[in-house]
């Protein structure tokens, strides 16, 4: 019998064995039930009896027409949501002819300039019936005012739009780096929206908070979870602060968004007491009187810096365990990767695979018959309790130094998470951490060879083509008046949202919306932290 | 004795991903380099200058896009306009075995596809700044 001391991935101790001491004299109304708060169990009473997760396959790539036809197989096969991949000058606002950005454009995404791509992007999907998540932060306002816009030209009113935008931009100083505007006026864009759906869009999550990109940066499941509900608190207290909204107004609007990497019962409980915790945060630094204010709601990602070259269709198995595992932790959406993405655009037949394995999650495992089925388990409540001190504990640190702006332009999380990942790699070169097929049981074939996303020259011609286009057919007065309202109403306080909205149906670029507000609010600075 | 080596870790393009960027620069100076650090989203005439004001031995890039081939091109060219041909570039990154010569013939000193052991990363830089005694 081995009583030697294991951790779990993220350093909480695990012991041989739990029993019935773990439950006895603690306070089983934390544990609670589904539907209760604070929402330990999952956040409905039906789980997912009443209602399956979302099925979303991130995708787009090259152009509007192209990443169109891609969602609308992605639909007739059984997905019951879009997600946006933009390409990364459509991310941090340069348009597709701008010459600083020629060897970027349509490469990890679709590159969406005007109004006239996002058309285009959603022709012949009634916005209606479906929802739709964007993973854009510095410009996730404008591209709101897309969706809105194109609602608007399809008939379809703004109170039936559903799905969420990232605009979570905290991270993306720490990790993610599609910053453009400091953190200040960043902010202030973010409550902007969120204020703004909730009075308008109700049905939209004006932000996702985002772990997912300090885990794989680097960060361990309870940093992850940390250092994002430190963000929200963020925003939440910005809104708050300005006095016009309560938080049982705006809370609806907020969800969360995680990577679900291979610890298994570590990833379970990361979202059990990642929902307790927040839960409490709400009431009782906001007073939030709806219970419903409190839910946290959250998509994942399976895959990422899991995923290896070497064997890559051991990939397959690892997304379906993490797939599992975000299940039975509760999640409300869920992106599954394909097996191929360490090395290339994934093709048809890996999307499909990708989708197919939540489908046999879904329809034949049988995990969704009875609401949080882990429930209870000694192990799993005494790992979530562990988990939940663990929180605690980061986010006090957060605070002691200042809140979450402070502690990113100081390079303090950057430091944190490079100290892990370090600590991490350490494990890996001596094989204390297994990566199969990678440091123990290789083989001698040839790691896959990478195959870098296609940037097709016609297709970015076809772009520069519609980009000229738009610019020589649109109304230029107008389209300049917008930008010059948008720039004034900068410089004040008053919401920006209706004029990103005049200013992307009067066809201004992304680019130029971007510059105006550079003008007005300046550009972030980076601190070197390695 | 001699002063030690000095680096610069350099981000051309505009992606983000600057997990092996960071453990590379950590690793390096671990093992007693001066390492410099550009950050993100940089441009390659700017690294090509930064190496020269900073005097650096040699330069490593770090690309996962797979932008590599053009970016690599650019920031040798912007060193030799510079006249600093004598500054070493390595690339690091998603780099397929079909385009590591193709990295080489471009004028690169070494390239590190991801997955290199780190430890055989830190013994080949150091390789390539130790002036060969004759």
């Amino acid at each position: 019998m081995s009583d030697k001391e294991l951790t779990s991935d993220a350093g909480l101790a695990i012991d041989r064995v739990y029993g019935p001491e773990v439950l006895e004299g603690s306070d089983l109304s934390r544990i609670g039930s589904p539907g209760e708060f604070p929402f330990t169990r999952g956040n409905h009473p039906g789980g997912y009896r009443d209602r399956l997760w979302t099925f979303r396959q991130y995708s787009g790539f090259g152009t509007a027409e192209w990443s169109n036809e891609r969602y609308r197989l992605l639909m007739k096969e059984g997905g019951t949501g879009l997600s946006v991949a933009a390409d990364l000058p459509t991310q941090i606002g340069y348009d597709s002819d701008d010459p600083e950005v020629e060897e970027e454009v349509g490469r990890v995404g679709v590159a969406l300039d005007t109004l006239a791509d996002a058309e285009i992007l959603f022709r012949d999907i009634p916005l209606d019936q479906v929802s739709t998540s964007w993973t854009v932060n510095g410009t996730a306002a404008i591209m709101l005012a897309f969706y809105v816009a194109v609602g608007a030209k399809q008939g379809v009113p703004r109170a039936k739009l559903r799905g969420t935008i990232q605009n979570d931009i905290l991270k993306e100083y720490v990790s993610r780096g599609t910053w453009i505007w400091p953190p200040t006026p960043s902010i202030r864009l973010i409550a902007d929206s969120i204020e703004f759906c909730a009075d308008e869009v109700p049905r939209y999550n004006a932000v996702s908070v985002a772990g997912a990109h300090f885990r794989d940066a680097g960060a361990n499941a309870a940093q992850e979870m940390a250092f994002t509900l430190q963000d929200a608190v963020t925003y939440c207290d910005e809104i708050v602060e300005r006095g016009r909204m309560t938080i049982d107004q705006f809370a609806p609007q907020v969800s969360f968004f995680f990577y679900t990497h291979n610890d298994f019962f570590e990833e379970v409980a990361k979202y059990r007491a990642g929902r307790r915790r927040w839960a409490e945060i709400v009431r009782d630094r906001y007073g939030a009187r709806e219970a419903s204010s409190s839910m946290f709601r959250t998509g994942t990602v399976c895959g990422g810096w899991t995923l290896q070259s070497q064997q890559p269709h051991n990939n397959i198995v690892r997304v379906a365990y993490q797939a599992m595992a975000a299940v039975l932790g509760g999640v409300q959406s869920m992106f599954t990767a394909a097996w191929d993405e360490p090395f290339a655009l994934p093709t048809e037949e890996s999307t499909m695979l990708a989708l197919r394995t939540q489908q046999i999650l879904a329809h034949e495992t049988g995990v969704t018959r009875t609401v949080d089925p882990l429930g209870g388990s000694y192990f799993v409540e005494a790992l979530t309790d562990e988990m939940e001190a663990q929180l605690i504990t980061i986010m006090a640190d957060l605070e002691a130094h200042g809140g979450m702006v402070q502690a990113i332009e100081d390079g303090y999380v950057q430091g944190l998470i490079a100290d892990e990942s370090a600590a991490v790699q350490r494990k890996i070169d001596s094989g204390e951490r297994v990566i199969v097929g990678v440091n123990k049981y290789q083989s001698h074939e040839e790691a896959s060879a990478l195959v870098p996303p296609a940037m097709d020259e016609a297709a970015r011609q076809h772009q520069l083509d519609r980009l000229a286009e738009v610019k020589r057919t649109r109304h230029t007065r107008a389209a300049l008046a917008a930008l010059k309202d948008l720039r004034q109403a900068a410089q004040g306080e008053a919401n920006l949202m209706p004029h990103l909205i005049e200013c992307v149906e009067e066809y201004c670029t992304v680019g130029e919306i971007t510059k105006e507000l550079k003008d007005v609010w300046g550009e972030y600075q980076q601190p070197l932290v390695f | 004795m001699s002063m030690p080596p000095r680096v610069l870790v350099a981000k051309p393009g505009l992606d983000g991903h600057d997990r092996g960027a960071k453990l590379v620069a950590r690793a390096l100076r671990d093992a007693g380099f001066e390492v410099i650090y550009t950050g993100i989203r940089q441009k390659p005439e700017v690294i090509a200058s930064i190496a020269v004001q900073e005097d650096v031995d040699l330069i490593g890039l770090s690309i996962l896009s797979g932008a590599h081939m053009g970016l690599t091109k650019k920031t040798i060219e912007a060193l030799a306009e510079a006249g600093a041909t004598d500054i070493k570039v390595v690339v690091g990154g998603t780099v397929p075995p079909v385009d590591v010569q193709a990295l080489l013939d471009l004028g690169a000193a070494a390239v590190f596809p991801t997955g290199t052991p780190l430890d055989q990363l830190v013994e080949d830089v150091r390789a390539l700044v130790t002036p060969t005694s004759a």
